[in-house]
């Protein structure tokens, strides 16, 4: 069980480490010491490891993640897995903007709080935030799903395409083209699954939730609607 | 006063309000929309034409053609990459994106480059298997879209290139009708199928210089410091732009100049937004010698670039390195008038066709319908685009030759004098004939 110590070894060693890693490694669980903030931690991962992360991390950790698990015990900064493709990244305190950003697949749970721009662009993955998210969030969502526990601050789904966006207390106000929808059983079942995944049991209600998407007025672009964008 | 024959004069046309704009007027006046077509500015602006080589003389001696060296390679990358990369020729294709493209026009692009040596670049859209399987040297393009965007492809890529903005559209994002989104495309970029596509003109997980510099890092660290990473900016602010790119961790710059094609964005943009290349290379040359890095940060220039006297030039005025875009697509057969039936049945003529972003291209490039796609052989147009690489890279040989030069990066301002006054005080060479630069104090 390898452990980094971040006072002792360059960021740029430890990823280096991470990625010389074989598909068959049997190191498969790696702990980071002293990670002081320091930006693009355990980035471009892709083996099926756990990463654990004790402290803060900066921008960008475990950007465009394939396979790893990555867990940081405490904040990260702007764009915590930007890009992911598969696998896991779970934030035990708050994230600053853009957390998941472009991300195409795997999994992003956020204990605390998300920033502004929370699953801007999301291209597939599936995010659940326990706390609130700020601004912005969710623009131009392509595809995936947003689960948030406590409220969405302004402008939520702002030109969203088909990503799919649950929260449970309030928003603010929504975006361009983002309108509720109804929550149906489907979508139920689905929520279901997120939350699962992301360890929270039956306390939490998939009845509780409201739903967000895209009111696909603006898919193509239309005289009348110039007035929104 | 003979009342039966006073001379008539002839109808007479508002140089402000001329027949173009008069259409313009009525067409919006019918339609309520802006006019979104591809291509760059066709208007004309103060461009590499506005300057002459003075060539070798009494002071100076020149090379022998055939028979002594002028050497054309260049390397891009040299500041921090660990596999910097070799060019044979300073001519790169620029980054086009599939999607405005079809898959076999960018496999042309692909083969063309590689027989000549030189790099091509993918664009918003990703990167597909036949412009990875056919180009030896192919930059990543890392847009705001980020459509496609993945680090299989980052790792497979010999250099990543981080557009901020392009020539015909400083500020603006991209744009992709509906009609050309396929089935292939749409999956490359997640999105339903039929609607239009628009990319972001930001990026969505930085912002500002100082969130560049990390956003570099991260893409370093991704790549285990290996690629060479380029910023791509429209020209508009060059002094300041280059500077923070370079500040930024940049291994290279690229400068696209307002003359640069689009695949598809609004008229007024591509004619009102930036500044012509000519005016923007002094300025990104001056940054990067203030900053004591020219040379070691290389420097690709683009926009309107045609022929070897264009890249010759370029480089004279302190480039490393030329990126060309529609001169590449009309090598591979755009607006060929051997096809002028069909453009004048889409309402054009062989040379203006530029509703690129309809799809409908007779010449098989700009679209993505498979019948129209087929006309063009990625293999005879690779090759086309390769012999005329090969003119380009000659003819820039020729002029520095004569001017007694035996790199082209020996190529120098002193090299060049204007024609107009515009010209000498964009480019900062005297007025032929005289030794004044206009703002120029001594
Ligand atoms: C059809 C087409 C598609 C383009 N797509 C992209 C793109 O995806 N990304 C980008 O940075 N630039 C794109 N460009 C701009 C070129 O990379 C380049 O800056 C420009 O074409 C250079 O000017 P030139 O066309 O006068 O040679 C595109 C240009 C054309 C003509």
């Amino acid at each position: 069980m390898p452990v980094v110590d971040l006072a002792e070894t360059t960021k740029r060693d430890l990823n280096a480490q991470l990625h010389a890693l074989p598909a068959d490694t049997n190191a498969t669980h790696w702990t980071v010491e002293n990670s002081e903030g320091q930006h693009a931690l355990a980035v471009g991962l892709d083996v099926p490891i756990t990463v654990e992360i004790n402290g803060h991390a900066g921008y960008y950790c475990a950007g465009m993640n394939k396979q790893a698990t990555v867990v940081v015990d405490g904040n990260v900064g702007v764009g915590v897995a930007e890009n992911m493709l598969s696998g896991k990244v779970h934030v035990k305190g708050d994230a600053s903007q853009s957390a998941g950003a472009t991300a195409h697949g795997g999994l992003l749970v956020i204990d605390g709080d998300a920033s502004a721009r929370c699953g801007i662009s999301m291209k597939g993955v599936d995010i659940v935030v326990k706390g609130s998210i700020g601004a912005m969030s969710a623009f131009m969502a392509q595809s995936g799903n947003l689960v948030v526990l406590g409220d969405a601050g302004d402008a939520l789904g702002d030109s969203i395409y088909e990503a799919r966006l649950y929260v449970r207390g309030t928003v603010k106000s929504l975006g361009a083209d983002c309108i509720e929808k109804e929550l149906r059983d489907e979508h139920k079942a689905d929520l279901r699954r997120l939350l699962d995944a992301a360890g929270l049991d039956e306390t939490v209600s998939v009845a509780d939730f409201r739903r967000y998407g895209s009111a696909r007025g603006l898919y193509n672009f239309h005289v009348d609607n110039s007035s929104a964008y | 006063m003979d009342l039966e024959n006073i001379p008539q004069t002839l109808p007479r046309f508002s140089a402000t309000f001329d027949p173009h704009t008069l259409a313009e007027i009525r067409r919006a006046a019918a339609t309520g929309i802006y006019d979104i077509r591809g291509g760059g500015t066709k208007r004309k602006l103060p461009h590499f034409d506005d300057l002459l080589f003075l060539g070798a003389s009494v002071s100076r001696y020149p090379l022998e053609g055939y028979r002594e060296k002028c050497a054309t390679d260049v390397w891009l990358g040299t500041r921090f990459a660990k596999k910097p990369i070799h060019l044979k020729t300073p001519v790169t294709i620029a980054g086009m994106s599939f999607g405005a493209l079809s898959g076999a026009a960018k496999e042309a692009l692909g083969r063309g480059a590689t027989i000549a040596g030189t790099s091509t670049t993918t664009g918003d859209g990703g990167m597909t298997p036949e412009e990875r399987g056919q180009s030896q040297t192919l930059i990543y393009q890392y847009l705001p879209s980020r459509y496609g965007m993945n680090p299989d492809d980052l790792r497979r890529a010999d250099a990543i290139e981080v557009v901020v903005g392009q020539g015909a559209k400083p500020g603006g994002g991209g744009m992709l009708l509906g009609q050309k989104i396929s089935d292939r495309v749409a999956m490359m970029r997640n999105l339903p199928k039929g609607i239009d596509q628009r990319s972001a003109c930001r990026h969505p997980d930085w912002t500002g210089p100082d969130d560049l510099e990390i956003k570099i890092e991260e893409l370093r660290e991704i790549t285990d410091w290996e690629k060479p990473i380029y910023v791509k900016v429209g020209a508009t602010r060059p002094y300041y732009d280059v500077a923070l790119a370079v500040k930024s961790g940049a291994d290279v710059v690229v400068l696209d100049g307002m003359q640069g094609g689009t695949a598809a964005t609004q008229d007024v943009f591509i004619e009102h937004v930036g500044i012509p290349i000519l005016a923007a290379i002094r300025p990104a040359v001056k940054a990067l010698q203030d900053l004591g890095m020219h040379r070691k940060v290389q420097l690709i220039v683009s926009g309107g670039i045609r022929s070897g006297a264009d890249v010759a030039k370029a480089l004279a005025l302190g480039a490393d390195a030329v990126a060309i875009g529609t001169a590449a697509l009309v090598a591979l057969g755009d607006n060929d008038p051997a096809y002028e039936e069909e453009y004048r049945k889409l309402g054009s003529t062989a040379g203006a066709y530029d509703d690129w972003q309809e799809g409908r291209d007779p010449a098989g490039i700009t679209t993505q319908d498979p019948e129209l796609a087929a006309r063009l052989d990625p293999v005879q147009a690779g090759r086309r685009l390769a012999n005329y690489l090969s003119v380009l890279t000659l003819e820039a040989q020729t002029i520095a030759r004569a001017c007694g030069k035996s790199h082209l990066h020996n190529l120098e301002p002193e090299d060049l004098v204007a024609l107009t006054l515009e010209a000498s005080a964009m480019a900062g060479v005297p007025l032929a004939g005289t030794n004044w630069i206009p703002g120029q104090t001594f």
